[in-house]
């Protein structure tokens, strides 16, 4: 399949080929940075390397609304996390990544990971798992009617499959935020201290 | 239009390795998040690539909630990070072994 879709004549033209390769390179760069590098936060920034990366190849793939979010919710959320708990923890100092604990683990992941890009690629080239229906949910881009009244477009189109076809999923989304907020909180309190009664008031004696 | 889906899903593969050998190969809790989030990243290209390959929807609506799961796992993968570095003052794997027999 691979190998068909490679040499398939697509429209693709120079700045597309150019745009491709730019970010690819650049997510390489960010991905072998967050492995690499021995400073978390240079790690963090790597991070956000590939995520600007990906993030241009969802625009180039017609998908803009989802670049928009990755930028927002990765680069602007996950990455600023990582970084704040990086510098309230105060671990911004470079580890040793030479030693090894476990002797032969390191080989034994490279195997692993030659097994897995191996394996994805043979996949890729012999499988013939895209030839299925297309369309099952909808159109990217929606119906051609570019009336105010009923947008088309991907994010219209996105929209309108999240609280159609996904609702249930979009739905279950929600709780699992309000679950993971909860439970942020619930481990980020200090629990209360065993020496209570020395140190500061406890909730019995304040109410009292 | 741009290039053959094939170029992108050899590109999300390699990204996919990438984050499981950092997985694999590093001690820090913090960077190991940081390697998920690559192979995170890498599924939601392939899902766009196939969305766009099918020119199907459905592709795109999962990234969404691929989005979503991610932002709920570092929330509370961190809490416990930091929950954990207040007992143990350490961000490193190989020092959580109380349950060492």
């Amino acid at each position: 399949m691979l190998h068909a879709l490679l040499l398939a004549s697509t429209s693709a033209t120079v700045p597309d080929v150019i745009v491709f390769a730019a970010s690819a390179v650049v997510i390489l760069m960010g991905a072998i940075g967050v492995v690499t590098s021995s400073n978390p936060v240079h790690a963090a920034l790597s991070l956000v390397m590939t995520l600007f990366g990906v993030a241009v190849l969802f625009i180039e793939q017609e998908a803009d609304f989802l670049a928009a979010v990755q930028i927002i919710v990765y680069a602007g959320a996950i990455v600023v996390l990582f970084l704040f708990v990086i510098m309230f923890l105060g671990v911004d100092r470079a580890e040793d990544v030479t030693t090894e604990p476990l002797v032969g683990q390191r080989p034994l992941a490279y195997v692993f990971a030659a097994i897995t890009l191996g394996s994805l690629i043979a996949m890729g080239v012999t499988a013939h798992w895209v030839t299925g229906a297309h369309q099952v949910v909808g159109p990217i881009q929606g119906h051609v009617t570019k009336s105010l009244s009923s947008p088309a477009g991907e994010p219209a189109q996105l929209g309108k499959q999240l609280f159609t076809t996904y609702l249930f999923a979009f739905e279950a989304t929600a709780a699992l935020l309000v679950i993971a907020v909860v439970g942020a909180v619930v481990l980020a309190r200090r629990p209360p201290t065993v020496h209570a009664d020395q140190e500061e008031p406890t909730e019995s004696e304040l109410s009292a | 239009m741009s290039l053959s889906g094939a170029w992108y899903l050899g590109l999300a593969a390699i990204v996919f390795t990438i984050g499981a050998v950092g997985l694999l190969v590093r001690r820090n809790v913090l960077i190991m998040f940081m390697c998920i989030e690559l192979m995170l990243n890498a599924a939601n290209l392939t899902f766009v690539t196939f969305s766009r390959m099918l020119n199907d929807i459905g592709g795109q609506a999962l990234v969404f909630f691929v989005l979503v799961v991610a932002a709920a796992e570092v929330v509370v993968g961190l809490g416990i990070v930091v929950t954990n570095y207040r007992r143990r003052a350490t961000t490193m794997a190989d020092d959580l072994d109380s349950l060492k027999g």
